[in-house]
């Protein structure tokens, strides 16, 4: 079948029609139709005009304060920045939690290597819903964090619910896993030697981590981060569940405009300024990386 | 070096680390082991605990009409999606891994991950303007059609990565000496491509059904009425109230995630 | 052997989508959470063979929201009377003869055909009632006598207080405590609101239209917008000392309806389920299990006594009760700029 790929571009063309007509339609066209929202006039309830307009984006800087003046207003750039720093608090403390982890695995023999990652996915594979009502739980009042409390006053609460360490343990709890797998992948394809080599040189396995292990496992640090600060983003639920709706970040704001504030252009141009974030972020990953099929070789 | 260093441990193994590892394994795995033991409470609210029932949420929910339901709307929707999926990936995963370089090839490769990069309430917001909305527009209603495409969109990246490191890791050896004894290239893929790809498909279509399975924020948004999923009802389960019912439909879905990880892993293991 | 796993996973794919839709009549319910009688649903479906799928949100914006994204297939909704306006503006419910049907004359005289529907095509009563707050008397330690304590807590309720997720009616109990116009188009007005807002803010716990009467009862919250029949059950089946205020600047009345959305799919069936809803003993059990008054004759014979004399039910003479009127674009404007920039 190869070489009848190599050789006949109608061939591959057909092949990969399926896919690119699918991705195409309901992905791409969907994502087009939302920027084109972002430019058209919000309906009073819900939906938009036909009528052309940068309403939204103006919004995300400026006020319409209660007398149609408009005023400089950094509310939702706050919450951007919110979730960015929050999303990027998650991947600090997963790569921090994580990049033990994966070299402790990848230290280990091949059956354990094995076990321990069978162990990882399990989570992984558990619904998101599941995990964070466990945290509901464990936060809650009168939770078993609180239970040992209360055995000196009955109503004591840790009342660390509804906080942002909530939705930061939250979101570093969910996403630790996906941390852990790419650092390991990168570790795994390590060649000890090299490490142990780079030790008696440093005469120190603290300087051949820093210059050895570190710098040749960035492939699969930068996996991880990417991981996990686009989903933590662009979350909704973590930030509602265990934040309370209190404290909005830019996944919850999408959702409160497209439920109940019924301003789709507004929903649509935070959107486009998720998507952006990503498509940077993912831009810093690609120069860390080259394309691994660009030669087309196995 | 000598070979006490080879073994496990050795050179790079600071002390603690086992410790620290451990330590964040009891981390993930502590909370559920949390929900299974509130899920033997006798009473209503699950944090006030009231007595010791082992069995009486997990006869409710398994006989939950509702949740049932819900369960049986989730996996013919995961079956279809992961089946559509699967093929679509298929046929791509070959084109990529066989194909060299040749153009458009970064814009097949990009668009194929699309869905993995956009975040999910992007892609929930806009797939649910773009189906019910705008199709409502132009009359076209798909009900439960929407959920099936919003799924199998988002399952391809997932299917089609396991596949594609399969097709990867295969010695195409065996390949080209198929070409040249069999008469027609299909005949080639069908005895010898497809059977030494099938463990990377299995794993995939695996990897697609459980993505699926678990889905939350597309279906919620996406779904229309009588297509709740299980995820979904499981949600309006959580804003209504902790009950420990929830704590036994927990366990249930993570002894099924157990199950299924399992058998991603037999069917994902290197075969020579 | 692949070609054969192929064929079976499609057979029973096939199967099974065969097998449901031959399954008996269904109905899609889409109501509020927590307002749906098991018991009713049970009657019904044992009466007619017409099984029932219940979906449920929690205000009248996110069913606005969701009828409004194209969500068809809802066969019976059922918002408060502002929002029928609405959405028969919006041409999101239908007309179904409401009026003709058979059990309609059941319906107390001032009920039928009410000022939201006047020509008794879109709407049947379900029940009506009062929003307001619950709050823990024990721990608040005296009854609540002015909105003020709600809006300006003192330091003692400091993450104590649970308000609505969504602006309808708590903004209008804003405007009863200020003194504001109800749906006020005056920005002066609306800002004074949000200051209102935004001072209370800290003391609030969460923003949520979900379980208030459980945080009530373990005193995760100390007071919580509640509507008197969810206060009521709360105080009934959670914690007795949950109370409910009926402040002296007054609380918001409402009246939920039964609707046909426009994409609805066994409008037959809904018809039936929305006669069913006006017989006496049917009402009753409705009424007995979400704690709310209804508008047919004769029900009274089946409620509970509770019902009929509970604090609840009944409020104080010299409290008034106003309806949330329907905001014109510009109010509402003002309405979604407040409570967009409370979340900010």
């Amino acid at each position: 079948m190869s070489s009848v790929f190599e050789k006949s571009s109608k061939a591959r063309w057909l092949a990969l029609s399926p896919s690119l007509f699918v991705i195409g339609i309901f992905m791409g066209v969907p994502l087009l139709i939302m920027v084109g929202i972002s430019f058209l006039e919000q309906d009073t309830f819900g939906g938009v005009k036909p009528a052309f307009s940068y309403a939204a984006y103006r919004q995300l800087v400026m006020e319409l304060d209660f007398f149609d003046n408009l005023v400089f207003d950094p509310a939702y750039l706050i919450i951007v920045w919110r979730s960015v720093y929050i999303a990027f608090l998650a991947m600090v403390v997963t790569l921090v939690l994580g990049f033990p982890m994966a070299y402790y695995i990848t230290r280990q023999s091949q059956h354990r290597r094995n076990l321990l990652i069978f162990l990882i996915t399990i989570p992984l594979w558990t619904n998101l819903l599941i995990r964070i009502f466990a945290w509901l739980i464990i936060l809650g009042h009168g939770g078993p964090l609180d239970m040992p409390f209360r055995y000196f006053d009955p109503n004591f609460s840790l009342g660390l619910l509804y906080t942002p360490f909530a939705i930061v343990l939250g979101l570093a709890y969910v996403y630790l896993p996906l941390m852990v797998l790419p650092i390991y992948a990168s570790l795994e394809k390590l060649d000890f030697r090299l490490v142990e080599a780079a030790s008696d040189l440093y005469s120190s396995k603290w300087a051949a981590m820093r210059h050895v292990v570190i710098p040749l496992s960035i492939p699969g640090i930068a996996a991880g981060c990417i991981l996990v600060f686009v989903p933590a983003l662009g979350d909704f639920i973590v930030v509602t569940l265990l934040g309370g709706a209190k404290n909005l970040m830019l996944g919850s704001l999408i959702q409160f405009q497209f439920q109940t504030a019924r301003n789709w252009p507004f929903g649509a141009a935070l959107s486009v300024v998720l998507l952006l974030f990503v498509f940077v972020s993912m831009w810093f990953y690609g120069r860390l990386n080259k394309d691994e099929d660009a030669g087309g070789h196995p | 070096m000598s070979s006490k260093k080879k073994s496990a441990g050795g050179v790079g193994v600071f002390r603690g680390l086992a410790t620290w590892t451990t330590a964040l394994y009891v981390f993930l795995y502590l909370p559920m082991l949390v929900l299974f033991i509130y899920s033997f409470n006798e009473g209503k609210r699950v944090l006030i605990w009231t007595g010791f029932a082992p069995t009486k949420w997990y006869a409710k929910a398994l006989s939950n009409e509702a949740i049932q339901d819900a369960a049986m709307t989730s996996l013919l929707l995961a079956v279809i999606a992961t089946f559509l999926a699967t093929s679509i990936a298929v046929s791509t995963a070959i084109v990529l891994a066989r194909a060299g370089s040749f153009k458009g090839r970064t814009f097949s490769q990009g668009l194929i991950m699309l869905p993995l990069i956009v975040p999910e309430i992007v892609t929930a917001v806009a797939t649910a303007v773009f189906l019910n909305f705008v199709l409502a527009k132009i009359s076209i209603e798909l009900g439960f059609g929407s959920l099936i495409i919003a799924h199998t969109v988002f399952c391809i990246p997932f299917a089609f990565m396991p596949i594609r490191a399969r097709l990867q890791d295969m010695n195409t050896d065996l390949e080209q000496a198929a070409r040249d004894l069999y008469a027609s290239n299909w005949e080639a893929f069908r005895f010898i491509t497809l059977p030494l790809m099938m463990p990377g498909i299995i794993a995939g279509a695996v990897l697609a059904f459980v993505i699926s399975l678990d889905d939350f924020i597309i279906s919620n948004f996406v779904a229309t009425a009588g297509s709740t999923t299980l995820p979904v009802y499981i949600y309006s389960m959580i804003r209504q109230g902790v009950s420990p019912e929830i704590n036994a439909v927990s366990t249930i879905l993570f002894a099924i995630s157990a199950v299924l990880v399992t058998i991603y892993w037999f069917a994902s293991k290197p075969r020579n | 052997m692949l070609r054969s796993l192929k064929t079976s996973l499609l057979a029973a794919a096939a199967t099974v989508v065969a097998f449901s839709s031959a399954m008996a009549e269904e109905l899609n319910f889409y109501n509020w959470t927590d307002y749906t009688s098991p018991e009713l649903i049970e009657m019904f479906e044992a009466e007619t063979g017409i099984k029932v799928n219940l979906d449920t949100y929690d205000s009248n914006e996110t069913l606005l929201a969701k009828l409004q994204s194209g969500a068809t297939g809802y066969d019976v909704a059922v918002p408060s009377q502002n929002f029928v306006e609405i959405m028969i503006k919006e041409g999101l419910i239908q007309k179904f003869g409401a009026s003709g049907l058979s059990n309609y004359g059941n319906l107390h005289d001032q009920f039928q055909k009410p000022d939201w529907d006047p020509e008794g095509e879109y709407t049947v009563p379900f029940h009506w009632g009062s929003a307001s707050m619950g709050y823990r008397k024990d721990l608040y330690g005296k009854d609540v006598e002015s909105w003020g304590e709600f809006f300006e807590p003192g330091p003692e309720l400091a993450g104590k207080l649970q308000v609505f997720r969504t602006p309808d009616e708590v903004l209008n109990l804003a405007s009863l405590y200020l003194g504001v116009e109800l749906c006020t188009e005056d920005p002066a007005e609306a800002a004074k609101i949000l200051a209102l807002f935004e001072g209370q803010k800290p003391s609030v716990l969460l923003y949520s239209s979900e379980n208030m009467t459980d945080r009530l009862a373990t005193g995760e919250t100390i007071m919580a917008n509640t509507w008197n029949g969810d206060s009521m059950k709360g105080r009934m089946e959670a914690n007795e000392n949950i109370a409910y205020a009926y402040p002296k600047e007054g609380v918001i009345g409402w009246f939920d309806s039964l609707v046909i959305p426009t994409g609805a799919t066994n409008i037959e069936a809904a018809k039936k389920f929305i006669d069913f809803h006006m017989r006496p003993e049917v009402i009753a059990l409705s009424s007995n299990y979400a704690r709310y008054s209804n508008a047919v004759k004769g029900s009274d014979a089946f409620m509970d006594d509770e019902m009929k004399s509970a604090a609840e039910m009944v409020p104080p003479a010299d409290v008034p009760v106003f309806a949330s009127p329907v905001c014109s674009p510009a109010a509402q404007k003002l309405v979604d700029r407040i409570w967009t920039k409370l979340f900010q």
